[in-house]
């Protein structure tokens, strides 16, 4: 399915989940690179050197939860807006997911919006609770979602052009 | 008569690399390049590059041009709105700058770095207004600021159809649907699920029968295919739109090299016919190099540092420091190795294959 809708199916990411008592540790990223294809500024971009692609470019990168601590400083490297950081301790019943963001405009914090899955579908209602446009994310926004916490691992984004998604 | 040590023609990824190398390693350039500012498709690309640092993976298309030019800049001189015409045996090059400044350049060596054109499409309607290349969308939109239309239907997945899909988003312009002849989407997969999560249907196995419309393109008829690309009878779907937007396939730019002797051979895996070339980049023409997408085409990321590699083989030839030509030409090898090592460039590596044969078994 991926190779045909470009949407990753459940098996697919639930195989780039860390275990289980990572996930309820804090925050986690959720590398969804699934294709050898030649690329790692993901590799040079972690300060904590959690990342591993090694010496062929085209392997799929490895983390390390260990020294992964979620920072999300990856996410906007990432050429393919494909990193995700989820926290599923974030507030008692809510989770929060950070997601990579490159349209106009950008939604503002404390703002409400439809988020959607990898398909594009409407997953629920969210708030933006951090909007983070650091130089040098170079116009890739990171925008973090509070969602409900069963939710955290569906929601992959944002519904373009609805009118009330923050705008 | 302009006399040059190395003439390098076209002012893209690969023609800068080519040029700034060369400069780099004490060489006199001449640089020539029908736009009037540099840069060839990169101008238009705005989305961040794959690959790694040396491939200034991470940066936006648009950003690398002045990255590429970092060292020989005072050993080259840029002749922009120009485009070479010919090319003649004798090592005489007939060029036009505007419309009037007609001129004959005389290089010791050349790079062709012409790159590549969009391939067409035969269907039912597609001259009307409406119908474009996806080069002609990137440029209208993201170097002129203006939209192509309304609601687009691309035609192709690969990496350039579901970019330019997802700069359309971006732009405000809605995609109706992908369609892709093949089994599979030809492009990154990280860039599919980028329009997948924007909603945007992808559809492989599909094509599109006819553009429909009076005056301009109203809309566009697509249709499922079977294993054998055949329409499936009753699939025909008609979508609303005001674009068709053609991402099919590049073919390499190779007139001139012809005219200038150069061997050339039918590779389908580089987009058709491509100059035979050796490890070097070097033609048949022992004064002509190539890189780019004239070499055969892939990412923009390969053409830039085949332009080191061609830059630095030539100025090697025109008697450049050897040992610092050699190191150039050994980091370049091997990072074309890694970039076309994976899965995704295992076309590129079987076109390859045919072609550097070519000049010792001709």
């Amino acid at each position: 399915m991926l190779k045909t809708t470009g949407v990753a199916q459940k098996e697919d990411w639930q195989a780039k989940l860390p275990p289980e008592e990572r996930r309820k540790a804090g925050p986690y990223v959720v590398y969804e690179c699934y294709q050898k294809i030649p690329c790692n500024p993901c590799e040079k971009s972690c300060p904590f050197k959690a990342v591993t692609i090694g010496e062929d470019i085209n392997n799929i990168p490895r983390v390390d939860y260990d020294l992964c601590n979620g920072c999300g400083v990856c996410i906007a490297r990432c050429p393919g807006l494909a990193i995700f950081v989820v926290d599923e301790t974030y507030a008692p019943g809510y989770g929060k997911v950070l997601i990579p963001w490159e349209y106009l405009p950008v939604p503002e914090k404390g703002s409400e919006v439809t988020a959607v899955g990898r398909d594009g579908k409407d997953v629920c209602r969210a708030e933006v609770v951090e909007v983070r446009t650091a130089r040098n994310q170079d116009r890739t926004v990171v925008i973090g979602l509070k969602v409900p916490v069963d939710l955290v691992n569906e929601v992959r984004g944002i519904k373009l052009g609805g009118e009330d998604n923050g705008r | 008569m302009v006399k040059t040590q190395l003439l390098v023609v076209g002012g893209g990824p690969a023609g800068l690399a080519a040029a700034d190398t060369a400069a780099s390693l004490g060489i006199q350039v001449l640089l020539v390049d029908e736009g009037r500012s540099l840069g060839g498709q990169l101008v238009k690309q705005t989305h961040k590059f794959f690959g790694s640092g040396e491939h200034h993976a991470g940066v936006r298309g648009i950003d690398i041009p002045q990255l590429l030019l970092k060292e020989g800049q005072d050993k080259i001189t840029f002749k922009l709105n120009t485009t070479v015409i010919g090319c003649y045996q004798d090592r005489v090059l007939t060029a036009l700058t505007g419309e009037d400044e007609y001129f004959k350049i005389s290089p010791q060596a050349a790079i062709f770095a012409t790159g590549a054109s969009e391939k067409f499409l035969a269907f039912p309607g597609n001259d009307l207004p409406g119908v474009y290349g996806a080069g002609a969308v990137q440029t209208l939109m993201n170097q002129y600021g203006v939209l192509p239309g309304n609601r687009v239907l691309m035609v192709g997945a690969g990496n350039i159809g579901i970019i330019v899909s997802y700069q359309l988003l971006q732009a405000g312009v809605q995609v109706a649907a992908v369609v892709e002849a093949a089994p599979q989407i030809g492009g990154y997969l990280v860039h599919a699920s980028k329009l997948a999560r924007a909603g945007v249907p992808i559809l492989t196995r599909h094509t599109i029968l006819a553009a429909r419309g009076k005056e301009a393109v109203e809309s566009a008829v697509i249709a499922r295919l079977d294993d054998n690309w055949q329409v499936v009878p009753g699939s025909q779907q008609e979508l609303e739109v005001d674009v068709v937007c053609l991402a099919v396939g590049l073919s390499p730019v190779v007139d001139l090299l012809r005219q200038a002797g150069c061997r050339t051979r039918y590779v389908p895996e580089l987009g058709g016919d491509v100059p035979v070339r050796d490890s070097l980049l070097r033609t048949s023409q022992e004064w002509i190099y190539v890189a780019g997408d004239v070499a055969g085409v892939e990412e923009a990321s390969a053409a830039m540092v085949e332009g080191r590699l061609a830059g630095a083989a030539a100025a090697k030839q025109l008697g450049a420091d050897v040992a610092a030509a050699d190191e150039i030409i050994a980091r370049s090898q091997a990072s074309l190795k890694a970039l076309r090592g994976g899965p995704v460039g295992e076309k590129i590596r079987s076109g390859i294959a045919k072609l550097e044969g070519g000049i010792a078994n001709a």
